[in-house]
């Protein structure tokens, strides 16, 4: 192994074991595994695969999954960098609790958060009721699919960003104000072109995240097939119903967009480390 | 994904009037923000317990009594007790060969134990069906020798390991690779074996960091529900974790108990999260009193 991998010289003991146990139990856990389900949809014929994955019900999926991943994490970045400005910028009563909440989707089960999401967002909910006023329908409809997604990928966007703006040199936004930028200039022109790597990355990994969610969906979805129904839990349909061909080739497709999806987020982390240390 | 999941030890800025905003713009802001976390995170824990406590006490506790309850809370501290320990092991592997040593392809391999975060928890389950369920790689082996993984609790077990697979290892990574290996270098050329220096010297080192990785894992294990799901077959009092128990009453409209079992999970979400704040104030006051004394 040590040959293999060219180690440099080092005094210190355990590369091999340690290296060893690492790959051996990725490989076990992870790799053989996801290998597996490749396997397994290059042994169908391509006409099974691609009647599974562009039938209609597929097709409304993707739409759905996507289109609310989108809109979820672009609501993420809206509200995620107002969320993460004010809590390094401002002092105020319970800014320390509203911090340690921003972690909160992260550490509360799917399930949960799915549940409780329904039955706030419902017609007779603590929020739902008001929204019904005025004719809008959250819980059960795509816009429930939407909420949730919104929900999963808030830390997201404020933790990434919040390093950021902490590091911010306040000396450019004194040269700013003293060239006579104003406020809103300042964060224009010279604020919001450091934070944007930042944004970029904050979005993908929310909608990365967004794509493949399932626990925190169902519950509030609605789950109607061509309405509201996401591609993962067309997967467990498929399961349910013993089509392992088709779950296997949605399944196949839905890890070949997020390996995309982790080429993107690390091409952009490796972008906003370069400008980080450019400055 | 590092830099969510890692703790910080920020630095405090500060602004003066010309490079802050005025009252308003910044009262409002504030309002836009504590309105937003209101209506997505607030609202939403707090209905937890109060759908819970809706019907009373009485009817809470009872929610816990049901021997279908008590075997799903079972069930979810064995797979946890399982998953940890062995993902535990796997980062301190992992971060010890990646931080303390060189070699190509390291950042390929940090990619890889980052996949399970962009795999759907939906497919986790599924990749695992296709190699031990009935119809799967192995599920002929595995029926004639009578081994259940599918719809049993390894099953259970091994999703729940997947999906939590990077915690440690993630929290661990950077925080070893801050540190450098001097410490170990010198320990060793003082007579230290391996071992020693991993326990007398690395772990110290690194231990409010591994302490987060592991309560972050604990949560993330027993809360799985997604992969779980795929492999569970929802058999009740035998292969149901509390997230599935809450889905079926909850499917059931039995709410109270629903509401009751995931106010469970709720709590352990709250420590976890307080533990994050508390152990980030840990490191940034260890930091403070290490500059100190640096300076002195």
């Amino acid at each position: 192994m040590k040959t293999l991998l060219l180690t440099r010289h080092s005094v210190l003991p355990g590369f091999g074991l340690a290296m060893g146990f690492t790959v051996v139990y990725l490989s076990l856990i992870v790799l053989i595994p996801l290998a597996g389900l490749f396997l397994k949809t290059a042994s169908l014929s391509w006409p099974e695969i691609w009647d599974t994955v562009a039938s209609p019900r597929a097709l409304a999926s993707y739409r759905l999954t996507f289109g609310a991943s989108l809109i979820g994490a672009s609501l993420n970045v809206v509200f995620g960098v107002i969320v993460a400005w004010v809590l390094v910028r401002y002092s105020f009563p319970g800014k320390r609790i509203l911090d340690a909440l921003v972690d909160l989707p992260f550490a509360l089960p799917t399930a949960v958060a799915g549940i409780t999401l329904a039955s706030v967002y419902s017609e007779n909910g603590w929020i739902g009721r008001y929204l019904a006023e005025i004719g809008i329908k959250v819980a059960y409809t795509p816009l429930g699919v939407v909420v949730a997604l919104a929900f999963i990928g808030l830390p997201f966007v404020v933790r990434t960003v919040q390093p950021v703006l902490e590091d911010f040199e306040p000396e450019l936004e004194e040269a700013a104000a003293c060239l006579g930028a104003s406020r809103l200039q300042t964060f224009l022109q010279v604020m919001l072109p450091a934070m944007v790597p930042a944004v970029v990355t904050g979005f993908a990994l929310a909608f990365a995240r967004a794509i493949g969610e399932y626990g925190s969906v169902i519950f509030i979805a609605g789950n109607i097939p061509m309405v509201s129904e996401i591609t993962p839990l067309l997967i467990i349909t498929k399961l349910e119903q013993y089509d392992y061909a088709g779950a296997t080739a949605l399944g196949a497709t839905m890890l070949v967009v997020s390996f995309l999806l982790l080429l993107v987020i690390n091409a952009l982390q490796r972008w906003a480390w370069l400008r980080s240390t450019q400055r | 994904m590092a830099s969510v999941i890692a703790l910080s030890s920020p630095v405090r800025s500060r602004s003066t009037a010309a490079t802050t905003e005025s009252p308003a713009v910044r009262r409002l802001l504030i309002a836009v923000a504590v309105l937003f976390m209101a209506a997505f995170l607030v609202l939403p824990l707090a209905a937890v317990f109060y759908e819970a406590l809706r019907k009373g006490l009485d009817v809470y506790l009872e929610s816990f009594a049901n021997a279908d309850a008590r075997a799903a809370i079972r069930l979810t501290l064995i797979s946890a007790a399982i998953a940890v320990p062995l993902n535990l092991v796997f980062g301190i592997a992992a971060a010890w060969a990646i931080a303390k040593f060189e070699f190509t392809g390291k950042s390929f391999l940090i990619t890889l134990i980052d996949l399970p975060f962009s795999v759907s928890p939906v497919i986790a389950g599924l990749v695992y069906v296709l190699m031990f369920g009935l119809h799967g790689w192995f599920g002929p082996w595995l029926q004639a020798h009578d081994i259940r993984i599918i719809f049993a609790v390894p099953g259970i077990v091994l999703a729940t390991i997947f999906v939590t697979f990077p915690f440690v290892a993630r929290e661990l990574i950077p925080l070893m690779q801050e540190q450098g290996k001097e410490e170990e270098e010198a320990a060793v050329l003082l007579g230290a074996g391996g071992w020693q220096v991993l326990w007398r010297v690395t772990l110290p080192n690194v231990k409010w960091g591994l302490l987060y990785g592991v309560i972050l894992c604990n949560a993330r294990a027993m809360g799985e529900f997604g992969a779980v799901s795929v492999v569970s077959g929802h058999i009740r009092g035998l292969t149901n974790t509390i997230p599935l128990q809450v889905e079926i009453l909850y499917n059931e409209y039995s709410f109270a108990a629903s509401f009751a079992l995931a106010s469970l999970l709720s709590l352990l979400a709250l420590v976890t999260v307080a533990a994050k704040s508390l152990l980030e104030w840990k490191i940034r006051r260890d930091q403070q009193i290490a500059i100190r004394e640096s300076v002195a």
